[in-house]
C-alpha cells in the first residue's frame, strides 16, 4: 500500500534522507519515530508529494511518486498545528474537498457526521478555528483528514502541544478510526504514549535512514541502543544531543 | 575592505537582486498562466472583491478629498501669479484623474491591500495551511493568488473612479466656500475641459496597479520566511515592492499614453 524506496533528500549540505526505505501493508498502522530534526516531517512531506526528494521512488495506493493532487482522493492528512483555514468555519474546514466538487448538497451533514465520529457537538460546525481550543482543533483535523473515507492516512505529531488527557483522547480517536475504517496509516511522534496507542510497527529514523523497524510491542524491549536511548529518553548515547 | 572584496560583495548583492528580480517575474507570468487555467473560485474572487474594493473606499475617499482640497488651494495659488485663477477646476480636475486619484490611491492600496495579503498568506504558509491545500487537492496559486489578481485588478479603476469624484468633489468644495468659485461655474468648467482618455487613461492605470499590489502582496506572502519574523518581512517587503512598482508603472504609462 505504500512503498518508499531509497529516498534520499539534502538541504543544501545537510543530507535529511540519506536512502530511506520502508514498504507498509494495506490495514497496518506505522509510526515512524525518531529525534527532532532527524527529517521525520522531511520524510511525510516527500510521501505526500510536498516535497520532491532527490533520488528514490514513493509508491502509495498503486501510485509511484504521485503529486499532492492525485494523491487527494486516496489520502487524508492531519498536521502538526492542524492546519485549519482561518477564514472558513468549522464545517467547511471539514467538507473543504467536497465543497468544491460536484457533491456540495450534502456537504454540511457529511461534515456534522465526521465532526461526532471526533467526538465534537453540532454547535461547533459553525464556529471558527480560532474559537476552539488546541484539541479541539485538532479534532477538527481529524475530521478533516477523514472525510472523504480515505484508505491511507498520515498523522504529523499528532499529539504535539496537547495535556497527557487531550492526548490520549486524540491517540484513542486514530487508533479507533483507522481500525474501523481498516486504513493503512502512518504516523510521526515522538511521544511514546502514540507509539503504544496508535502504532501495530514502529521505524525508528536515525542518521537519514530507518534505524531499526518492528512489531510495536518489540519497539520499548528491544536491545538496540539508539531505540533504548530514545524510547527511554537518556541523555547519555548513540543519539547526538546536539542537534 | 580590498577591492577585490568590494567587488565581489558588489558582484552578489547585484546577482541577488537579479535573482530577485527575475524570481518576481516568473512569479508574474506564472500568476497569468494560472488565471485562465480552470477551476475558478467565484466565490474567493467576490470575497476579495469586498475585501480588497469595498472596504477600501473609506481610505481612498478620504485621501482624495484632503488631496482634491490642497490640489485646488495650491493650483488657486500658483496661478493668481499670472492672474489664471480661473483655471483651477480644470486643472485640478486633470490632476486628480490623470495622476493624483490612481497613484495616491493605488499607494494607499498597497499599504493596506499588499500588506493584508502578504500577511495572510505567509501565515498559512507558515502554520501548514498551503500544504493543506494541496493535500486536499487545491493549488494555493489558483485558490490564493488568482483570486486576488482577479479582485484587485477590477476592484482599482472603480476605487480610482470613485476616488477621482471625490477628489474633484474636495476641489468644488475649497473652490467654492474658500476661493470664491460660482458653484456652477466650477462644475462647468470641470465637465468642459475633461476629456474621455484623461479618464480613461487613469482607470487603466488604476487597474495595471492593482494587479501589481496583488502580485507584490501574493509574492511575498507565498515566498514567506519562517516565524513572526519571516511574516513581517514579507509584509514590509510587500508595502516597499508594490509602492516602488506603481511609481514605475505610473512613469510608464505616462510616457505610453501622453508623451508627444
Amino acid at each position: 500500500m505504500i512503498r518508499a524506496n531509497a529516498l534520499h533528500k539534502a538541504f543544501g549540505a545537510k543530507q535529511v534522507l540519506n536512502g530511506v526505505d520502508f514498504t507498509l501493508d494495506r490495514g497496518q498502522s506505522l509510526v515512524v519515530i525518531g529525534g527532532s530534526g532527524t527529517g521525520k516531517s522531511v520524510l511525510l512531506r516527500c510521501l505526500l508529494g510536498l516535497e520532491r526528494a532527490d533520488s528514490g521512488t514513493v509508491e502509495i495506493a498503486g501510485l509511484r511518486d504521485p503529486k499532492p493532487q492525485a494523491l487527494a482522493a486516496h489520502v487524508g492528512m492531519l498536521f502538526q498545528g492542524a492546519a485549519l483555514f482561518d477564514s472558513l468555519p468549522v464545517w467547511q474546514n471539514v467538507a473543504f474537498r467536497m465543497l468544491r466538487g460536484p457533491r456540495r448538497a450534502g456537504a454540511r451533514a457529511l461534515a456534522i457526521e465526521k465532526l461526532a465520529r471526533v467526538g465534537l457537538d453540532e454547535r461547533v460546525a459553525d464556529l471558527y478555528p480560532a474559537e476552539l481550543s488546541g484539541g479541539m482543533q485538532k479534532r477538527v483535523g481529524l475530521a478533516r483528514a477523514i472525510a472523504g473515507d480515505p484508505p491511507v492516512l498520515f498523522f504529523d505529531e499528532p499529539t504535539a502541544g496537547l495535556d497527557p488527557i487531550m492526548a490520549a483522547v486524540i491517540n484513542a480517536l486514530i487508533r479507533s478510526i483507522v481500525t474501523e475504517a481498516g486504513a493503512t496509516a502512518v504516523t510521526i511522534t515522538h511521544d511514546m504514549t502514540t507509539l503504544r496507542e496508535v502504532g501495530d510497527r514502529v521505524a525508528m529514523l536515525h542518521d537519514g535512514r530507518i534505524h531499526w523497524q518492528g512489531p510495536a510491542a518489540e519497539a520499548l524491549t528491544t536491545d538496540d541502543p539508539v531505540m533504548r536511548q530514545f524510547t527511554q529518553g537518556r541523555v547519555e548515547g548513540p543519539i547526538a544531543t546536539l542537534r | 575592505m580590498s577591492p577585490a572584496a568590494f567587488l565581489g560583495a558588489t558582484g552578489r548583492g547585484t546577482a541577488g537582486i537579479l535573482g530577485a528580480i527575475g524570481r518576481f517575474l516568473g512569479f508574474g507570468v506564472q500568476s497569468l498562466g494560472w488565471i485562465f487555467r480552470p477551476p475558478w473560485y467565484p466565490r474567493e474572487i467576490g470575497a476579495q472583491l469586498m475585501q480588497i474594493g469595498w472596504l477600501s473606499l473609506p481610505v481612498i475617499g478620504m485621501t482624495a478629498l484632503f488631496t482634491g482640497a490642497a490640489l485646488a488651494l495650491q493650483i488657486f495659488a500658483g496661478s493668481a501669479r499670472y492672474g489664471a485663477e480661473f483655471a483651477v477646476p480644470s486643472i485640478t480636475a486633470i490632476g486628480m484623474v490623470r495622476e493624483l486619484g490612481p497613484v495616491l490611491g493605488g499607494l494607499m492600496v498597497a499599504a493596506r491591500v499588499a500588506s493584508s495579503i502578504a500577511a495572510e498568506i505567509g501565515t498559512m504558509k507558515v502554520s501548514e495551511q498551503l500544504d493543506a491545500l494541496r493535500t486536499l487537492a487545491v493549488e494555493p496559486m489558483q485558490y490564493l493568488t488568482v483570486p486576488r489578481l482577479i479582485a484587485a485588478t477590477l476592484a482599482m479603476p472603480v476605487l480610482v473612479a470613485a476616488g477621482d469624484s471625490i477628489g474633484i468633489l474636495g476641489g468644488y468644495a475649497v473652490g467654492v466656500t474658500r476661493l470664491g468659485f460660482d458653484g456652477a461655474t466650477y462644475l462647468r468648467n470641470t465637465l468642459e475641459f475633461l476629456q474621455f482618455w484623461d479618464v480613461a487613461s487613469g482607470l487603466v492605470k488604476g487597474a495595471v496597479f492593482g494587479f501589481l499590489v496583488a502580485l507584490a502582496g501574493c509574492f511575498f506572502g507565498m515566498n514567506s520566511g519562517r516565524g513572526a519574523q519571516g511574516v513581517g518581512e514579507a509584509t514590509k517587503s510587500a508595502v516597499v515592492l508594490a509602492s516602488v512598482l506603481i511609481l514605475a508603472a505610473n512613469y510608464l504609462l505616462t510616457e505610453a499614453f501622453f508623451s508627444a
